[in-house]
């Protein structure tokens, strides 16, 4: 049986290459910054989540951290959150003493005497879901995605537990979970936005500080509050472009 | 679970405000290694190469010890990476469903190439015509294995071994580039991270290659040495003082590139630099100015400075050889420490800094690190037992045309 030989010319071989890297350029044309950013804001109708929260209405109570924990099974020590309160004093004499002891789920107590406080406010810290998120960009394995919904979502069932997402969040909103070996965030409770309901932090603050909704309907509840308040994100110098929005947010909160 | 009680035991030893998730260093000190060893396989292949490639024939004793040093790390490169994982198992999705924008996830492929292009492909035309050789003159199991590792390929003639030669001219030469694409691309995985000041610099491949460099030239620097001794030789001096000089010229550049990274975060003085500031004098002067700084770079580069000058008696010149290599792989694994611990310290929050506890007993990271790192030294001692480069035939005279 005769073998048969394919044969290949130089011209062949020059016209394949020049047609695969001509591909590579024209598809690098239509989709630049593809491999720059993990997503894109999605040009359709679709919804597009983003989160509101209202220094000025905070009062420290720990609820919505607290919600968090018991809807979402994160463990009980006082180092793994997805949801947390902040508390920032700023005293007379210009020192900034932050403290959040167990997220503020225990509450607070103010250790500076009343007469010392130029100022205080509690800060709720949760995912910013970043439309550039940095974390989803670094997973080697493409476990933690952006849902088309603009939210930063993790398969745990396939999530290597390497921590570079650990690393690459500015805001410090993921952790290892030391029994699943894998990573866990703020999913803003996906899980009970598919039935219709409300994620667990809004549901629990008792003072409604806290708003989310969809940014592409201008009547929305997060579309208001950014139409009525004057907003600002965390760290806007990092180009995250976090779709969470601060009321009254103090330039000393990191 | 002992972790969660070391996790304890650190939330006592903050300092400041950090944000509650960053107390848990994820990377521990198996990451140290990782660019450490890695690091080491690069600088190793450098100075293979300033032998082959660049010519410069003083190198020639330690071509093949400095090529199976790189191959012996190479082979454990990427275990402190798998046993860090939290699922260590799933460690292949990163190389079946690699995921491109991620910088970690083109490792696997960066590795592999190096591995079986680079150091494979070159040590197996180095040895080819060797291995025939050997495989003649043993018997039983020995003869069948070294008849495996030629794939069965006989032919001694000296055509033969003139295409190894060109071939493995030919790789090595794809190999520098392949080395620094390896080194570098290992600081870019670090360097890309802009959430992390520390690490977020366009300097930090180019440091972390010239560093890997330093440190692969001072383990072959060291292994020559003791092999030389265990075997009961006599040590070519000619081929020391060459490494050295290569060294001392490496180091410099390493050190001026350091220095320019840190001088420029100085004088700009971001919203970063006052924590960085007290990170750097606080917890890291021990490991930064003293053994980064001190014992890895300004006692050798005093020493080998003046050993250019003025060259002692060579057993003098031995020891101060032997001393400054460890001094400088010190150094090197200091310097990783300081980036990979160091930026894990502070709190992104610029307001405080949690704390790194090394458990030198029962730590599984530390016992994990010490394995990968004792490891390559026994699979180095086996290569050089299969394929001793003192045993190889003479290398074949190509005529230049």
């Amino acid at each position: 049986m005769a073998i048969e030989k394919e044969n290949f010319s130089r011209r062949d071989f020059i016209k394949n290459s020049s047609m695969f890297a001509g591909g590579v350029v024209f598809a690098s044309l239509i989709n630049p910054y593809k491999f720059v950013f993990a997503t894109k804001q999605p040009k359709g109708k679709g919804k597009w989540y983003g989160i509101g929260i209202d220094i000025e209405k905070c009062i420290g109570c720990g609820s919505c951290a607290r919600a968090c924990k018991i809807e979402n099974d994160v463990p009980d020590d006082p180092f793994f959150f997805r949801n947390w309160v902040e508390q920032y004093t700023i005293t007379n004499d210009e020192r900034i003493l932050v403290s959040s002891p167990n997220g503020g789920i225990d509450g607070f107590k103010q250790p500076v005497p009343d007469e010392d406080i130029y100022k205080t406010f509690f800060v709720p810290k949760m995912c910013n879901h970043c439309a550039k998120s940095p974390c989803t960009q670094v997973c080697p394995v493409g476990a933690s995605f952006e849902s088309p919904e603009g939210l930063a979502l993790v398969d745990q069932s396939y999530c290597i537990g390497c921590g570079y997402c650990v690393q690459a969040c500015p805001y410090g909103c993921r952790y290892i979970d030391p029994l699943k070996g894998v990573v866990d965030k703020c999913t803003l409770c996906y899980h009970r936005l598919e039935k219709g309901l409300d994620p667990a932090c809004m549901m629990a603050c008792p003072t409604g500080a806290r708003v989310y909704g969809d940014l592409n309907d201008k009547n929305s509840a997060v579309s208001l509050f950014l139409k009525e308040h004057n907003c600002a994100v965390l760290k806007p110098q990092l180009n995250t472009e976090s779709k969470l929005f601060y009321n009254d947010l103090s330039q000393e909160v990191h | 679970m002992d972790k969660i009680q070391s996790l304890y035991e650190a939330l006592t030893k903050v300092d400041g405000f950090i944000y509650p998730n960053e107390l848990a260093l994820n990377w521990d000190m198996l990451i140290v290694m990782y660019p450490y060893i890695t690091g080491l396989v690069a600088g190793a292949f450098i100075l293979a190469s300033l032998n082959r490639v660049f010519d410069i024939k003083a190198l020639r004793p330690t071509y093949e010890l400095s090529l199976l040093t790189a191959l012996s790390f190479m082979l454990v490169a990427t275990m402190p990476l798998i046993t860090h994982l939290g699922q260590p198992l799933r460690f292949y999705e990163m190389l079946i469903t690699p995921h491109l924008t991620s910088a970690m996830a083109i490792f696997g492929f960066v590795y592999l190439w190096y591995l079986m292009v680079v150091l494979l492909l070159e040590i197996w035309f180095d040895y080819r015509y060797d291995m025939v050789i050997w495989s003649r003159e043993k018997k039983g199991f020995m003869k069948f294995f070294y008849k495996a590792l030629t794939l069965w390929v006989s032919d001694t003639s000296p055509e033969s071994r003139k295409t190894d030669e060109k071939i493995g001219y030919f790789i090595t030469v794809v190999g520098i580039p392949s080395a620094f694409l390896l080194h570098g691309y290992v600081g870019f995985i670090f360097g890309s991270i802009k959430a992390n000041p520390w690490w977020s610099t366009v300097m930090m491949p180019v440091i972390f290659l010239f560093s890997a460099m330093v440190s692969g030239i001072a383990l072959v620097m060291f292994i020559y040495m003791v092999v030389t001794y265990l075997r009961k030789q006599k040590i070519d001096m000619n081929a020391l003082d060459t490494i050295a000089k290569y060294l001392f010229y490496i180091l410099i550049i390493d050190f001026t590139l350091e220095s320019l990274d840190q001088i420029h975060r100085i004088y700009e003085a971001d919203e970063s630099f006052d924590i960085l500031k007290i990170l750097v004098r606080g917890k890291l002067f021990f490991t930064f100015f003293i053994m980064q700084i001190g014992v890895g770079v300004v006692i050798p580069l005093a020493t080998l400075g003046f050993l250019q000058f003025k060259k002692p008696r060579v057993r003098i010149r031995k020891l101060i050889y032997w001393i400054i290599s460890i001094c400088v792989l010190v150094g090197i694994f200091y310097m990783r420490w300081n980036v990979v611990i160091g930026g894990q310290l502070f709190s992104k929050s610029f307001y405080g800094f949690t704390s790194y506890k090394v458990n030198l007993i029962g730590g599984s990271d530390v016992t994990l690190s010490l394995l990968w790192f004792i490891v390559p030294f026994f699979i180095l001692a086996f290569l050089l037992w299969l394929l001793p480069p003192w045993k190889k035939a003479p290398p074949i005279e190509i005529p230049e045309d």
